[in-house]
């Protein structure tokens, strides 16, 4: 080959290089921008006068006189309001013709605006937490205000298409009446009864949640998510590293153990759900952990969920640490398994601690095996004992429960994405530990 | 260096006659092989090789590549055993002891035999814990005692004064040459009869090399050394006696000096003079 065809194809290759790096750069950026942004307003927004009521009576957080002040100046921006609607209302009452016209537009109304901003005052004290406040996140309250000034309908006149979404003023109902004008000053005022304000609510990791997460935060699934990677680690870790240790240092070549090594790898192919159903069946009516889904449960299914990826990565390890050391070992009269703890081990860890981080963050952000074993929607932070006989609500599987399952999720996608961002940064948070710890072995074994 | 060790090291010929002088005939010997073979499946590696290695003395083994030699010398420990289907034959005395009977306690005898090998294989530890290696393995935990024997045994490496003030630091930061003599300290730190050294210098540059040679020097008579080279120069310069194996089997075993000088074999002739091999 000439010198010139093998420069052109070395540049090509390294060209080729660069593009693939860039389009994985490029394709990571896409996918991670929306979970970061999207995530990181759940922790910073505009918060309302009913955010700060919320934290200081529930949470009994903030300036109780300041956010006094506060509210009566947003009463009084609401009043003429409920006193356009209750002059309103009077007419209705004397004509009955008018009473006819208007009483569903006028509910409807009330009910929008109660959505806004609470419910009106002198109204009976409502049970859900959720009702007793109006939207506590601005973002949420345009949303809520467009909701008021506008109704939306659908025009089915063209049947070849689906029907066409049509907004129009709700002002137009109230057409000639005296609640004409309420829209405009609502749409005006709105920030006044809302005060806005720049919030910062990192207790959102640390703060229990409220009403199923309409309120607070997300801490008992982080600590739940924490537990249940921490427990299958645990369990994983030791049972992996002997089984590897076994294999490689004592095992033949026998039929039986070749047959071992092709179910762990079979393992490590076999669905997540299946997994659950089998920790379902097994540890739970079977063995009897717990009486019911409990952390000790779902730990134990991930465990032998990541079980194959451990024995794989550390047999691995163990088999690449050069026969020397062991020559070396065994030369000076040590045993075999002193040969093993002393010398093999402490050269494999770093291979060993590669398996245990990329386990760490499949079983962190599973959530088909802890569906039936572990998982509930709604539940208190742990304490350490609680998870051998208590469930608990986990990252990932109350993302896919609000995606799913939850009445309102709109509206609080904030806390869906919020979660997402909490599951890959404590992801992260646990693969750089233990990156930072494989580094700092590997820096002592090379000198 | 001192200057008789640097005059042994140019001029072999004076340590060899040195030792014909001293020694008579008959001298005891410290490993005893009878007639000893071994195998590796069905091949016959080191095919019924009678010899004995005198106390206290340096013994080379030589011969051409795959002649058996590392073989041999990996047998005195049963670092073979590490190799699956590799039984021997005949036997292997050491101190009166069937080094392959049934008596044997392996763990005993490769702390009584040390070995030092072709390419240095410090652990990826500390140079303290390299050398403390075997005498904690065998019950050491005094931190006195410790330091006392780390610090003898690097003194016998002669590798003390470089590493003194950097103990703690990995072995595998030490050059190639050093790191061999921290293997060899490591080795002597459990205080074997016997050093088994095989190809010490293969990996190693002319000046490492000529100071692992000198170490040789100094540590014959406190040991038993049986080392395998194939620099014949080396052999000459170094040992006492010396094995000639060719295929498996030993042509010729004699004192160094007459070995080199003056051969009984046509075969062994060939090989030093460097008509094969």
């Amino acid at each position: 080959m000439q010198l010139s065809t093998r420069k052109v194809l070395d540049r090509s290759f390294s060209g080729l290089g660069m593009v693939s790096i860039v389009l994985v750069t490029c394709s990571l950026v896409v996918f991670l921008a929306p979970i970061v942004w999207k995530g990181f307003q759940a922790f910073c927004f505009r918060g309302t006068i009913e955010y700060r009521r919320v934290m200081l009576d529930q949470f009994d957080r903030g300036n109780a006189a300041r956010i006094e002040k506060e509210a009566d100046r947003a009463r009084a921006a609401r009043q003429p309001l409920y006193d356009m609607l209750e002059q309103f209302e009077e007419q209705l009452k004397q004509d009955r013709s008018l009473r006819r016209k208007y009483r569903r537009p006028l509910r409807e109304l009330k009910m929008r605006i109660t959505g806004l901003l609470g419910p009106a005052p002198g109204e009976p004290q409502r049970v859900l937490i959720r009702e007793q406040y109006g939207q506590t996140r601005w973002d949420r309250a345009r949303v809520k205000l467009q909701d008021v000034l506008y109704k939306v309908s659908y025009d089915y006149s063209d049947p070849s298409v689906p029907g066409i979404k049509v907004q129009t003023p709700r002002a137009e109902d109230f057409k000639g009446t005296s609640l004409e004008s309420l829209f405009a000053y609502l749409e005006e005022h709105v920030e006044e009864m809302l005060q806005p304000r720049r919030t910062v609510y990192w207790r959102f990791l640390f703060d229990k949640s409220m009403d199923a997460h309409f309120f607070g935060g997300i801490w008992p699934e982080m600590l739940g998510t924490l537990y249940l990677t921490l427990g299958a680690i645990l369990f994983a870790v030791p049972t992996g590293v002997i089984s590897a240790i076994y294999l490689v240092e004592y095992a033949g070549q026998g039929r039986l153990i070749g047959l071992l090594r092709t179910c762990i790898s079979t393992l490590a192919g076999v669905p997540s759900i299946v997994f659950g159903l089998f920790g379902l069946a097994f540890f739970i009516n079977a063995v009897h952990v717990s009486e019911s889904k409990s952390v000790l449960a779902g730990s134990l299914t991930l465990a032998v969920l990541i079980l194959p990826v451990v024995i794989r990565a550390s047999e691995e390890a163990i088999r690449a640490v050069p026969l020397t050391y062991k020559e070396a070992a065994l030369s000076l009269g040590a045993g075999k398994w002193r040969t093993i703890i002393t010398v093999v081990l402490p050269a494999a860890l770093p291979g060993i601690l590669t398996g245990i981080v990329i386990s760490m963050g499949r079983a962190a952000g599973e959530t088909a095996p802890i569906i039936f074993t572990a998982a509930v929607s709604v539940g208190q932070p742990l304490a350490v004992l609680d998870t051998l006989s208590q469930p608990t609500p986990a990252l990932p599987w109350n993302i896919y429960n609000l995606a799913t399952e939850h009445e309102a999720v709109d509206e609080i996608r904030h806390v869906q994405y919020g979660m997402v961002l909490t599951l890959v940064g404590l992801v992260l948070l646990l693969n750089l530990g233990a990156i930072f710890l494989r580094a700092r072995i590997s820096r002592k074994l090379k000198g | 260096m001192t200057k008789a060790v640097s005059n042994l090291i140019r001029k072999p010929k004076v340590l060899a006659e040195d030792v014909s002088e001293r020694q008579e005939e008959g001298l005891p010997s410290h490993v005893q092989a009878e007639a000893f073979s071994v195998f590796y499946g069905s091949n016959e590696a080191v095919k019924k090789v009678s010899f004995g290695t005198p106390t206290g003395l340096v013994t080379a083994i030589i011969g051409p590549s795959g002649c058996g030699k590392s073989t041999f010398l990996r047998a005195i420990n049963r670092m073979n055993d590490l190799i699956p289907h590799c039984t021997t034959g005949g036997k292997l005395i050491f101190d009166d002891v069937s080094i392959y009977g049934p008596q044997i306690d392996v763990v005993s005898l490769r702390r009584r035999v040390g070995m030092v090998f072709q390419k240095p294989n410090p652990f990826p530890k500390t140079i303290y814990d390299n050398v403390a290696y075997g005498p904690r393995l065998h019950g050491v935990k005094n931190k006195r005692e410790l330091d006392e024997i780390v610090e003898q045994a690097l003194h016998r490496a002669a590798l003390w004064d470089e590493v003194s003030d950097r103990l703690s630091q990995n072995a595998l930061g030490l050059s190639g040459g050093q790191q061999q003599r921290l293997c060899i300290a490591r080795a002597l730190a459990v205080d074997p009869e016997i050093l088994l050294m095989d190809e010490p210098t293969s990996a190693l540059d002319p000046r490492s090399t000529s100071r692992i040679e000198d170490l040789i020097a100094e540590l014959r008579g406190r040991y038993t050394i049986i080392i395998v080279t194939h620099n014949m120069q080396q052999a000459a310069r170094v040992s006492d006696f010396t094995a000639f194996l060719y295929e498996g089997n030993l042509i010729e075993f004699g004192k160094t000096l007459q070995l080199f000088q003056n051969p009984s074999e046509k075969q062994t002739e060939d090989y030093i003079t460097g008509r094969f091999g």
